[in-house]
């Protein structure tokens, strides 16, 4: 008997509208665990054959929405790994985001759900255990966070009367951004909770599926182990509680610290990384617009998120933090460091469904460009000046509905880089700060003293993602079990916690040299089987951005940059660890050991469009 | 036991964080199991960041007590909980009915509704609240006033009010 998952999970086409349930074994589950790996054998093993021609926002993509062992057994675990083929990368990304569906979900009887095909008509996913239902969205479609969270919650409410008062279902959904498949569009939790990295509210977008709604009646999966289960619990959860700094500031702190401390903050699309402004720091955010409000999500004792609250005309805007990420891409990287400003900006991303940092980083891109006049006003329609909030505004607006120039921007960084290039004659390659389609996070690599290695972004197989720095095996198992990256103790105690819940006898070498290489070595060659519409050659692609070999303009590691032949240097030493070749392809003997020897066709297929042999 | 000593938990729904601890180790304590939906206490996101932990109030009146028809519900005279019977509870939903919070529940998987018991007047929730520093719980000896009854509302009655003051917001608009 399987421990800590069910082995089932809930297929649904939306072309055909037919359900199923799919038996997962458990060999599948202790190979890749969930969540993150989970995502990459399905998808490699239903598209994996004709990865290249898949079109991300085709009915042919899969949209993937995964649990883990972990789920709802490891404080703060209430939290999906959202996947399929990322319309940013053309490869997967394991995005992850805080939503009870995860606990639903399990409740319900599953450990995920694929959706398959695509729907003519908006509608949306009701699942209350064994019931399934296809339910019309046209109402809410083209509806904005606040408004889909009434509409959902008024339609499907539970009845008091009948079986006392029933907490509601919980549910993901997408935003305009998703619906108008703006590539940096992302799938949406309780307002302010994103799936970011990957672009899957386009996915949904594409499939008209507004929102997926979970309600589960039973438990979760049983436990192998109790008592150990139970004593690890506490344990982790009394670990979690002496780190106050979190629950005090979240990620807010790095406002200040990942700037004027690290260097290392993008500022003005990142040309620079260094600030001393005093208002762009946690404790001024504190006074002026948090409302003080413990916020956690489903068994989470950390409560980094911090309930912030602006006047917006005749209305109140609400968003989390905002936090570091937002704050840095949204604020900072615009020019932008007025808190009040700064969380429009974050309320406004939540409320079109639109991750901020992709976003951000196109818009800073925008931005840099017109301040070098490449972009004009009459490409624009209105001047984009550093530290203007309207004008923030009004082309994170346009983005979302693909108005004017926002039509180019809502293909992401990669895609509007070179679609700017063609039509300006000029290589902007050089302002785009991406890596293989998808835009680094908000930790810059020049001073060295921010966490990500020079070759973190270069080698990762999510591209920029700052959730998944090479080497990334821990992120794999975080994004896998799936927790948060924010609740991690020491690594013998969460793996003891997999055991005890899973009856496994998982060992640290078997989770990072068998388990998370496996699942890095098949992200690695989907996301270099890539396609339709972008490929990537590891002799160009394996890089930073330009931006990183160019010295810091200011603040205390003024002219420092990154190094290129250090970058190469790890890179391939990363690489061997991995069982790859030079060029990041994984080699036969990995695939063996590894035991995913049929991979060895989607290896040829790459080696031969690379011209390597 | 005397009056005095019965317990009553004080619940502060501007400190609940909405991050169920409560229902986890609710669950685990009288189903073995975290099975979140058969918790005697469940927390109410009914907007994002408005958090209402939902439990049984202990009216002085005792409504449901009042109009079960089979004596499935008894008062605990030393904590002055509902407590239920499981073989008399025959689920006919009148206690639902007479609830003026709609507290008792009934729970796929279950053969009799489920009402909070105070844990024997040592109740799990408010020690994990305690300990995660919420303090949104707080066990105090039952007032002897009749105030208490003021909290037997829904969730969406108590959420209202908060959405106004917290986020100043009309609940009307957005729940």
């Amino acid at each position: 008997m399987p421990y800590g998952f069910w082995g089932r999970l809930l297929e649904v086409d939306l072309s055909s509208e037919k359900v199923r349930t799919v038996e997962v074994s458990h060999t599948i589950f202790r190979r890749y665990l969930g969540g993150r790996g989970l995502a990459t054998w399905i998808l490699w093993q239903r598209l994996g054959s004709k990865w290249e021609e898949v079109d991300p926002l085709g009915p042919e993509n899969i949209l993937l929405v995964l649990t883990g062992p972990l789920t709802g057994y490891y404080p703060g675990s209430s939290r999906l790994c959202i996947s399929g083929k990322s319309p940013q990368s053309c490869g997967v990304v394991g995005s992850t985001v805080a939503s009870e569906v995860a606990v639903e979900l399990k409740a319900a009887g599953y450990d995920g759900i694929i959706v398959t095909g695509a729907s003519r008509d908006p509608i949306y996913l009701y699942i209350e255990d064994d019931r399934v239902e296809i339910r019309d969205a046209s109402r809410v479609w083209g509806k904005g966070s606040r408004e889909t969270w009434r509409y959902i919650y008024q339609d499907t409410k539970p009845d008091y009367a009948r079986n006392g008062a029933t907490t509601p279902p919980a549910f993901i959904y997408i935003g305009p951004a998703g619906e108008n498949l703006v590539r940096t569009a992302a799938v949406m939790s309780k307002w302010v909770h994103a799936a970011g990295y990957g672009g899957y509210g386009a996915v949904m977008g594409s499939k008209k599926l507004k929102a997926i709604v979970v309600k589960g009646r039973g438990s979760l999966p049983p436990v192998a182990d109790p008592v150990r289960f139970k004593q690890l619990f506490e344990k982790v959860l009394d670990t979690l509680l002496t780190r106050q700094g979190m629950r005090a500031w979240g990620t807010s702190q790095g406002f200040w610290s990942v700037g004027y401390d690290l260097s290392s903050e993008p500022i003005r699309n990142w040309q620079e990384e260094w600030h001393d402004r005093r208002e762009f720091a946690q404790h001024e955010f504190e006074l002026r617009v948090w409302r003080k409000r413990y916020w956690s999500d489903w068994g989470c004792p950390t409560s980094c998120m911090k309930l912030s609250c602006v006047r917006y005309g005749n209305e109140t805007l609400v968003t989390d933090g905002p936090d570091y990420e937002m704050s840095a891409y949204l604020g900072s990287n615009l020019g932008i460091f007025n808190p009040e400003h700064v969380t429009q900006l974050s309320a406004l991303a939540d409320e079109l469904g639109l991750c901020g940092i992709q976003t951000g980083n196109v818009m800073g891109l925008a931005f840099e460009l017109y301040q070098r006049g490449i972009l004009t006003k009459d490409d624009v329609g209105y001047e984009l000046k550093w530290g203007d909030v309207k004008a923030a505004a009004r082309l994170m607006e346009d983005i979302a509905y693909r108005r004017g120039i926002g039509k180019i921007l809502a293909e992401g960084t990669y895609r509007a880089a070179r679609e700017i290039s063609r039509m300006k004659k000029v290589d902007v390659f050089k302002y785009a700060v991406q890596v293989k389609g998808i835009a680094v996070g908000a930790h810059g690599i020049r001073s060295g003293k921010d966490y990500p290695q020079p070759h973190a972004y270069t080698a990762s197989v999510q591209g920029g993602d700052h959730t998944s720095v090479a080497p990334e095996q821990d992120s794999v198992f975080l994004d896998s079990a799936v927790i948060c990256s924010f609740n991690t103790v020491d690594r013998d105690t969460m793996i003891g916690l997999l055991n005890a819940v899973t009856g496994w006898r998982v060992t640290q070498d078997e989770l990072l040299k068998e388990i998370a290489t496996r699942v890095l070595t098949l992200q690695r060659i989907l996301l270099l089987l890539g396609g339709p519409d972008v490929f990537w050659d590891p002799r160009r692609d394996d890089d930073n951005p330009p931006r990183f070999y160019e010295p810091l303009p200011t603040g205390p590691y003024r002219g420092s940059k990154v190094d290129k032949s250090k970058v190469e240097e790890l890179r391939k030493k990363y690489y061997e660890e991995l069982g790859w070749d030079e060029y990041g392809i994984p080699k036969e003997e990995t695939l063996k050991k590894l035991g995913i020897e049929a991979a060895a066709h989607e290896v040829k297929r790459i080696k031969k469009r690379l011209g390597i042999e | 036991m005397s009056k005095q000593q019965m317990v009553w938990i004080l619940r502060d729904y501007e400190r609940c964080s909405a991050c169920r601890l409560c229902e986890i180790v609710c669950s685990l304590r009288f189903e073995g199991r975290i099975w979140p939906e058969a918790s005697r206490i469940r927390v109410f996101e009914v907007v994002p960041g408005i958090a209402i932990p939902h439990f049984c109030v202990q009216c002085p009146d005792y409504p449901c007590v009042k109009a079960c028809p089979t004596g499935a519900l008894i008062v605990d005279k030393s904590t002055g909980a509902v407590v239920v019977d499981e073989g008399k509870c025959v689920l006919c939903r009148k206690c639902i009915d007479a609830c003026p919070a709609k507290v008792p529940r009934i729970v796929k998987g279950k053969t009799s509704v489920i009402i909070c018991d105070l844990c024997g007047g040592d109740p799990e929730c408010v020690k994990v609240c305690e300990k995660a520093g919420f303090n949104a719980l707080k066990k105090i000896p039952r007032p002897g006033s009749t105030i208490i009854m003021h909290y037997a509302k829904t969730p969406e009655e108590l959420a209202k009010p908060l959405i106004r003051k917290l986020l100043e917001m009309n609940p009307e608009k957005v729940m």
